[in-house]
């Protein structure tokens, strides 16, 4: 990186502002724990087992007061399945008491009717239930045996106790890509609102990246549907490569990593995003003096994140502006230079770059793996996979976010 | 783009119009994070986000509550006549996405 870094300007659009980082995220992700009960084949955090130097209360108490000391106004909890950590219904109502609210992913284990009920009772949450298929078969298949059931008992359970304004979550792969309408009616029949995000590279997802990501024609039938349906559609702005197809998709087209976007990791460590759990972009930890208020506004990857892109073969697309060279975490696991194309860049240079990659390139891997050891019950099937564990993929990078 | 906006809103037909000539307020249920260049605006009831981009703006909807109506409130900021419009655009944006409310007398 440069030894000056360029100036923030005034005024203009907030994109450009963006650019340059705000004094507190938008959008942060938190993951209580790496714990879950399923094994996915594609989890984004390589969940499983608990890790013993996970946050206490006490600790997650005082992320919850900083956050609000910063004016963090909600935050998106993770895991893992962050329900089977013991204090997490203490933790969301803790959140909520200190104008923190709390949007949490889950693939339903514990949302029986009681927690339905209390669900439906609290203001200033909201719930997400994980789905990767819009039936058994297709879902199961990445999720495990068994987690297609679970989640639609968690819909149903949620729409009998009231609840408003839950979410379907869905990351699009090649399997479940022909089946948006499918998804549209089961989430409109139970009164929810779907939330479709993009397969990244990250955690186990790296393993079975090449055989899950959609097709370049599915792509484009994913942008045209996108195009027919996004208002009604919630994406985390996660699927802004695809603007280069032409027309701009609504949304923030930008990746926000460390700029707009972080995650907070179950032992406290922060990432520029959820979907960067690996060395290279860890700033720092909860834990540290000045404590996560600290990372965010000095640490040096941040501050390094925190400027436009100037050099590189993207800035030199006709379509820069509109997707701006795509997701640094799917190139990063996919061995591609940060300043290059997306690997699924709509105009086929992903393509070429993919293939172009040193035969002998061994693709960056982290060393954070918190997946299953053993077997694990109804284990997903999908490439005869061996034990590994699961978890609701997607935290969005500004889901919702009205940027017009 | 020009001016302090806040960017477009529909507007529903059964609508009120903003009415600059009487007293406004930051609705109590908003929270403003300052920012290098204005301000997050959170609404806790209706759970939007939105910005103020720029830092005269963000002024401008603090001192609402202390000036009976927006021409005297933008006269006490200092905000340049001429761009008074503009302003005034800015806040009934504001206004319609409940960000700031009517003062009641
Ligand atoms: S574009 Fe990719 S790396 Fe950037 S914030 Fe989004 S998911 Fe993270
Ligand atoms: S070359 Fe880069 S900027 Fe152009 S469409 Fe592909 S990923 Fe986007």
């Amino acid at each position: 990186m440069t030894a000056v870094l360029p100036q923030r300007p005034t005024g203009g659009r907030l994109i450009d502002q963006f650019e340059y980082g705000l004094d507190a995220p938008i959008c942060l992700t938190w993951e209580l724990t790496y714990a879950c009960n399923l094994a996915c084949a594609h989890c984004l955090s390589s969940s499983g087992r608990r890790d013993p130097r996970e946050l206490s209360t006490a600790e997650a108490e005082a992320v919850i007061d900083e956050l609000q000391r910063m004016q963090v106004f909600y935050v998106n909890v993770g895991g893992g399945e962050p329900t089977v950590r013991p204090d997490f219904w203490h933790l969301l109502d803790y959140a909520i008491g200190h104008d923190v609210g709390v949007k949490f992913s889950t693939n339903g284990v514990k949302l029986d009717k009681q927690r339905a009920a209390q669900l439906a009772r609290t203001d200033y949450v909201d719930v997400q239930i994980s789905l990767d298929g819009a039936t058994a078969e297709v879902n199961d298949r990445v999720r495990g045996t068994g987690s297609y059931a679970t989640a639609i008992r968690a819909l149903e359970n949620l729409a009998e106790a009231g609840m408003k304004d839950f979410k379907v979550s869905v990351v699009v792969t090649r399997e479940n890509a022909g089946q948006l309408d499918e998804f549209k009616a089961l989430t409109d029949s139970f009164g929810a609102q779907l939330r479709i995000t993009r397969l990244r590279p990250s955690g186990r997802g790296a393993d079975v990246w090449d055989e899950l990501h959609p097709t370049m024609a599915q792509q484009k039938e994913l942008y045209h549907w996108l195009l027919a349906n996004g208002d009604g559609v919630l994406t985390g702005d996660s699927f802004f490569h695809l603007s280069a197809f032409g027309e701009a998709l609504p949304g923030l087209n930008l990746c926000g990593a460390g700029r707009v976007v972080c995650l907070i990791d179950p032992v406290g460590d922060v990432y520029a995003c959820p979907f960067a759990i690996h060395e290279n972009f860890l700033a720092g930890n909860v834990r540290s003096p000045g404590g996560f208020q600290r990372v965010w506004q000095t640490s040096d990857l941040f501050t390094e994140l925190r400027s436009p892109q100037t050099g590189g073969a993207c800035t030199k697309c006709a379509h820069f502006d509109a997707c701006r060279g795509g997701c640094m975490a799917a190139k990063f696991f996919t061995g591609l230079p940060l300043d290059g194309p997306d690997p699924e860049c709509v105009q086929g240079y992903g393509e070429n770059a993919l293939a172009a990659r040193d035969l002998d390139l061994v693709t960056p891997k982290s060393h954070i793996d918190h997946s299953h050891k053993g077997p694990v019950r109804g284990q997903p099937t999908l490439l005869g996979m061996p034990s590994i564990p699961a978890k609701i993929c997607d935290e969005s990078p500004l889901a919702g976010l009205d940027l017009r | 783009m020009t001016g302090p906006g806040t960017g477009p809103v529909t507007i529903p037909a059964d609508e009120v119009p903003f009415d600059p000539t009487v007293g406004w307020r930051k609705s109590p249920s908003v929270a403003l994070r300052p920012e290098p260049f204005g301000a997050l605006v959170y609404h806790f009831g209706n759970r939007k986000l939105s910005f103020l981009k720029s830092k005269p703006l963000v002024a401008v909807v603090k001192a609402l509550e202390a000036h009976p109506d927006v021409a005297s409130t933008l006269r006490a900021c200092d905000v340049p006549e001429a761009q008074h419009p503009a302003y005034v655009t800015a806040l009934a944006t504001l206004s319609r996405s409940q960000m700031i409310e009517r003062r009641t007398p």
